[in-house]
């Protein structure tokens, strides 16, 4: 781990002791954004396969853990593996079908998916409530460990994105990880090379729907509460636009991408009443001026800045 | 020993135009065999569809024995088959040592490992920058794809198609867009390709192609017209009328 990266963990770990709750609550709410971009970055950024539905596995494992908590009485030791399990099988299934497309069909298959999902949500009262959503839902106590207070659920929320982000990174620089990136510049190549393109493919939805999934849990748990508008496709879009923002196919790029989301969201609207239209001239701005997202172009200003280099 | 490729009435139509019809031919192991003929001869359909890349209406693809008529494309490099293309189609963000360590990986179950960091594995980047030595580029080997010359590129895409070890070998119009200097390199490179790869060769370039070929097959029309060696195909009537224009 390089030392910039040390430093911003310390910073991060020592957050709760130095800021108010608020934004230890923003923190939190960052963080799990964060998860949900990164998880769709993969499918994105190294697949080259543009989602607008995966905001379908971030609700679906929300109410599955709370519908199993609520109606079946069941510890969250049983609700969170089984919520896990069951978006990650929903993945396997919704992959084998908007595989079957790329490009534009790829992205219209996946958004009428998680239209689908979002109407369930909406029309299967019985089941999820309706427009009220489910509510009474408690946090988990992982070994003991009470999470009720903001510090202590803010703390598990970090240990599980550094989790999260180092499998990711391990994952993208894995040899599978090479030849994803290689399905996503030149799938004809890749064929004629011997690699089941299809299959790398689906192999990466249903991790990326898997990812989705805990940042579907991290949500609910923070929330105590979970409405079928989680699954909208706005939800979708913005972390879309979170991800092409901070800059597809890095790291760090889902991350401050959904930084800028979660901030523009939760902290500029309480003082422009307007802030939908203030994140639209944001995000035009980025892309006029760092078309490959805030991380590359600003490693790319930081390289012209130091010397030329290339 | 089982023939390298052996082709058996393949037949393709394209909304009602036929483009290959009832072509069948046998290359033996080791062979270099040259497919010429005008264009719209159908010689480009003739490697889609022994590659795997277009599906045949008719008629069945053997390689090394082994049917693979219905076998998708990745199972046909497993069974030992590699090929370039004529509009490059390499890993252009990626350095040159990066396509081939792919190239290589491609048949390897390392491939499936979602945890091994893989810039660890100097194995493979030891064997990429060999291959990468043997078509005279190890120099370059940390060069992005996108920052060398387009003859440099065709040898990447040879040192690729070596990477896999094919037993058959299709290479099409590896001289297309070349320099006479840089078509010689070509040449030598694949002159230097050892006997237990058979080669196939779809080539625009007569007087660099009929030295390579042992054996030449002349397509008109999508139909075998004449096959047979150098001096064969080059005297008959039927070639010189269709191809040569004499």
């Amino acid at each position: 781990m390089k030392r910039s990266h040390l430093l911003l963990l310390v910073v991060l770990i020592a957050l709760p002791w130095f800021s108010g709750e608020y934004y230890v609550n923003l923190a939190s709410q960052i963080l799990i954004a964060a998860i949900f971009a990164a998880s769709l970055n993969l499918l994105v950024g190294y697949a080259g396969l543009t989602s607008l539905g995966h905001a379908s596995y971030l609700g679906l494992s929300a109410y599955i853990s709370a519908w199993l908590s609520l109606r079946m009485g069941l510890g969250h030791a049983l609700t969170a593996p089984a919520a896990l399990l069951a978006t990650t099988l929903t993945g396997c299934a919704f992959g084998w079908i908007a595989l079957r497309a790329s490009g534009l069909g790829f992205l219209m298959l996946t958004l009428a998916l998680s239209q689908i999902v979002w109407g369930l949500g909406y029309r299967w009262v019985g089941v999820t409530n309706g427009d009220n959503g489910l509510s009474g839902l408690t946090r988990p106590a992982p070994f003991g460990i009470d999470l009720a207070n903001s510090a202590a659920y803010y703390w598990f929320v970090l240990i599980i994105t550094t989790l999260v982000l180092l499998v990711i990174a391990r994952f993208v620089n894995s040899p599978f990880g090479a030849t994803l990136r290689g399905t996503r510049d030149q799938p004809r190549r890749m064929s004629s090379l011997g690699y089941d393109v299809w299959g790398i493919r689906w192999v990466t939805f249903v991790f990326a729907s898997f990812l989705g999934a805990v940042a579907g849990l991290l949500y609910v748990y923070f929330n105590k509460y979970i409405h079928p508008s989680v699954m909208s496709v706005t939800v979708s879009a913005e972390a879309l636009l979170a991800v092409i923002a901070g800059g597809s196919g890095t790291l760090a790029g889902p991350v401050v991408g959904a930084a800028l989301v979660m901030l523009l969201k939760n902290y500029a609207s309480a003082y422009v009443e307007r802030w939908n239209m203030l994140m639209g001239f944001v995000f035009v701005f980025i892309v006029i001026v760092m078309p490959a997202g805030i991380v590359p172009g600003t490693q790319a200003l930081l390289r012209r800045l130091g010397g030329g280099r290339k | 020993m089982s023939a390298a490729l052996e082709v058996r009435g393949l037949c393709k139509a394209f909304g009602g135009i036929s483009v290959t019809q009832d072509v069948s031919l046998t290359v033996a192991a080791g062979e270099r065999r040259l497919i010429i003929g005008p264009n719209g001869a159908g010689k480009t359909t003739l490697f889609g569809l022994i590659a795997g890349e277009i599906k045949p209406d008719a008629g069945s693809v053997f390689v090394l024995g082994h049917d693979v008529t219905r076998l998708p494309i990745p199972a046909r490099a497993r069974v030992g088959m590699a090929r370039t293309y004529q509009i490059i189609n390499l890993f252009s963000k990626d350095t040159l040592a990066h396509n081939v360590v792919l190239s290589l990986l491609g048949l390897l179950p390392l491939r499936r490992n979602p945890i091994a960091a893989l810039a660890a594995r100097s194995d493979l980047y030891d064997k990429a920058h060999a291959l990468l030595e043997r078509v005279g580029l190890a120099a370059r080997a940390q060069h992005r794809i996108s920052e060398i010359s387009y003859g440099e590129q065709r040898r990447v895409e040879i040192a690729l198609a070596l990477a896999q070890e094919p037993k058959l070998l299709l290479l099409d119009e590896p001289f297309a867009g070349l320099s006479q200097d840089e078509r010689l390199i070509i040449k030598q490179l694949i002159a230097e390709i050892p006997r237990e790869t058979a080669i196939v060769m779809i080539e625009h370039d007569m007087d660099i192609a009929l030295e390579f070929a042992e054996k030449i097959t002349v397509l008109h029309y999508g139909q075998l017209i004449v096959e047979g060696d150098r001096d064969k195909v080059v005297n008959d009537p039927m070639t010189r009328e269709i191809y040569l224009g004499h």
